[in-house]
């Protein structure tokens, strides 16, 4: 797991791995924690739908370079916060930095130009385009995305080589070099996961954030692209990811944000976080005495099991309460 | 029945600057909704005012060049008038919006309030605007037959016009070709499609509409002006219907192509002059007069527009994978 020699000793069979987490070593494992060198922080950011109030963080620091995951049950608010911070949507109120530039009045366009990039829970793979051209429209400084440049191809040409050529590289290690000629409307619903996390890396973030990029992509290829997403991190980028796989969360995250009725509830180490009373309050309701990160648990079976119990408990409870 | 000269009659279509002027406008209007997505539907407004831009500086005195370059500038401020508060919004606004303001316009000009300029309900003759052009032809007087196309070398409406409006269509389709296949057409496509999924990407959405809002704008005031070099500017010729015959011509050649709107234009124009004809030759003419051949001919092209939608979608040209609807 992390290189930290003072987190809770990882489980059995879990790889351990370098990683520049080390930053993060030591620090106090509560909610709202400063970070040595955050790249993004939020403060005070408040968001309701009517009377549901969907997000509401008081302060959270994303630290720069490392992986962290941002957990949370359903309706937690994880995708209603990351429209918010990439210019989505407007919060009720609050304020950001990115990088230490304000950016709470700044648009999604803005936002992604300036090194935040994300993709969506529900994908948004442009079907009636090819695979290959999706993968393009992510690249930046492209001359030929102005109309008048457009118009002379010798413009544009040389950059549209070199971004091919990069689009063909991220394809093969996506699995997707051979649909690149097709529509990616054509693609499986894992398929055009992978596009989409493919096509926002096009773009070389500063920092990308992706909602469930693994949801629904076969195992075997999660593991290879969870390599790729690290050796992304070695390079420098920071990765902001929401995840209900807790194998995933737990074999790359550096740190993890638990969130819960649009708060965050817990921050910490992985080991720790899932050991959290308050995690697995939030996740499982209050009656569990067990351990998120307790490798046991971690087989899909036992988790069904628990979301289970957990669901039947809180039908009976709503059973009580009406 | 006269065959030989129906058959003429609609091939003459083929190549009639009419035919020109729609082809023109349906490849603005393809920049608009085949490319992008955006719904206009007032693209007649264009029309109009590229075709008013033109007469009415023309008969003020400006050289040709410059009441061209009117027509042009009238287009893309209307475009930005239109665009401006739109464009933010969700695609079905602009479609209203534009229904609106282009009736607006035909409205404006056939009212009193400018009849100095407008000429009002009854617009404004050919002749008043025609010389600027005319004396730009390089032919010389005469007539020339070209197969079964006999026309006047210089007449209003006679060869010159024809090689002047279809080589405008010809220098429109090779820009939006160059423009389509560029990154910039591809960033369109884009949008055409999810407009998120492209401001994710980092690009101003926004600025990328109102150029093709624009583009695509200019194209119709071309066309509009071309419709009138002809004949005469009438407001009312140039409203609503028109509107949704450049949308038949479009669909009908296949939206989001490069020479549908050409095909759609010439298959449009020969069609309805094959109908029209055959109507009045083969329907009682006590019952039908040319009062109601007209309208009914007008039928006839909505049922066509509804068969096509239904049944082929993608025009004639159109590829179904890249359909511009919603299909599966
Ligand atoms: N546009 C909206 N209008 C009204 N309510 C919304 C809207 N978007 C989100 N919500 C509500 O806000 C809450 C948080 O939703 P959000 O999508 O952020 O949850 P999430 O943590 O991403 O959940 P999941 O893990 O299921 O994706 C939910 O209760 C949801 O119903
Ligand atoms: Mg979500």
């Amino acid at each position: 797991m992390s290189a930290d020699p003072t987190a809770a000793p990882s489980g059995p069979g879990s790889p351990a791995m370098a990683s520049p987490s080390t930053a993060l070593v030591g620090l106090d494992p509560r909610p709202g924690v400063p970070k040595p060198d955050p790249i993004l922080v939020v403060d005070d950011v408040e968001r309701r739908f009517g009377g549901l109030t969907a997000v509401d963080v008081e302060h959270l620091e994303v630290q720069r370079g490392v992986i962290t995951a941002l957990i949370g049950p359903n309706g937690a608010g994880k995708t209603t916060l990351f429209n918010l911070v990439t210019g989505f949507d407007r919060p009720s109120s609050g304020s950001w930095t990115f990088d230490g530039r304000s950016m709470s009045n700044v648009n999604a366009a803005k936002t992604s130009r300036a090194g935040m990039v994300r993709t969506f829970q529900l994908t948004k793979a442009l079907s009636r385009m090819t695979v290959l051209d999706n993968m393009r429209l992510g690249a930046r400084d492209q001359p030929g995305e102005n109309m008048l440049a457009a118009l002379a191809r010798p413009l544009w040409r040389r950059r549209e080589q070199e971004i091919t050529a990069k689009a063909d590289e991220l394809l093969v290690r996506f699995k997707l070099d051979h649909l690149r000629d097709e529509f990616a409307g054509s693609l499986s619903g894992g398929q055009r996961k992978l596009l989409e996390m493919a096509r926002a890396l096009m773009s070389d973030p500063v920092m990308v954030m992706l909602d469930e990029p693994m949801a629904g992509v076969n195992p075997a290829l999660t593991q290879s692209l969870l390599g790729h997403v690290q050796a992304l991190r070695d390079e420098g980028m920071t990765v902001l990811f929401v995840e209900h796989d807790m194998h995933m969360v737990r074999h790359i995250s550096d740190w993890v944000v638990v969130m819960a009725e649009g708060r965050v509830v817990a921050e910490g180490p992985p080991e720790g976080v899932m050991a959290d009373p308050a995690v697995i309050d939030a996740y499982l309701g209050a009656h569990h005495d067990t351990d998120l990160g307790d490798d046991a648990l971690l087989a899909d079976e036992v988790i069904e099991q628990l979301e289970h119990e957990a669901q039947v408990e809180e039908e009976e409870h709503h059973g009580k309460q009406s | 029945m006269d065959w030989q000269r129906m058959l003429t009659l609609a091939a003459g279509e083929l190549i009639a600057p009419q035919t020109a002027a729609f082809a023109l406008a349906a490849i603005g209007l393809n920049v608009h909704f085949g490319f992008t997505g955006l719904l206009n539907m007032g693209h007649a407004g264009f029309m109009l005012l590229g075709a008013y831009g033109f007469a009415i500086s023309t008969i003020a005195g400006a050289p040709f060049w410059l009441a061209f370059l009117v027509a042009i500038v009238a287009a893309i401020l209307f475009a930005l008038i239109l665009g401006i508060p739109t464009l933010k919004l969700r695609g079905d606004y602009l479609a209203i919006v534009t229904i609106s303001a282009a009736e607006i316009i035909r409205l404006l000009g056939r009212s009193t309030l400018f009849t100095d300029l407008t000429g009002a309900s009854s617009g404004l003759r050919g002749n008043t605007y025609k010389a600027t052009f005319q004396a730009l032809s390089p032919l010389p007087d005469g007539t020339t037959a070209i197969g079964p196309f006999e026309y006047g070398n210089n007449l209003s409406n006679g060869w010159w016009v024809r090689i002047a409006a279809w080589a405008l269509v010809l220098l429109a389709v090779l820009v939006v070709y160059l423009l389509v296949r560029s990154p910039w057409g591809r960033v369109l496509r884009g949008i055409r499609e999810d407009e998120d999924a492209v401001r994710a990407l980092g690009k101003s959405v926004y600025a990328y509409k109102m150029q093709a809002l624009v583009l695509g704008g200019v194209l119709g005031a071309l066309g509009g002006v071309v419709y009138v070099l002809p004949t005469s500017v009438q407001p009312d010729a140039m409203g609503r219907a028109m509107t949704f015959f450049v949308w038949t011509v479009l669909l009908l050649g296949g939206a989001a192509t490069i020479f549908g709107p050409i095909l759609g234009a010439m298959i449009f124009f020969v069609a309805l002059s094959v109908v029209r004809t055959s109507m009045r030759e083969l329907l009682p003419s006590d019952i039908f007069g040319p009062a109601q051949i007209e309208p009914l001919s007008g039928i006839l092209i909505g049922v066509f527009l509804m068969l096509l939608v239904i049944f082929r979608p993608q025009g004639i040209m159109g590829d179904k994978k890249e359909l511009t609807f919603h299909v599966r």
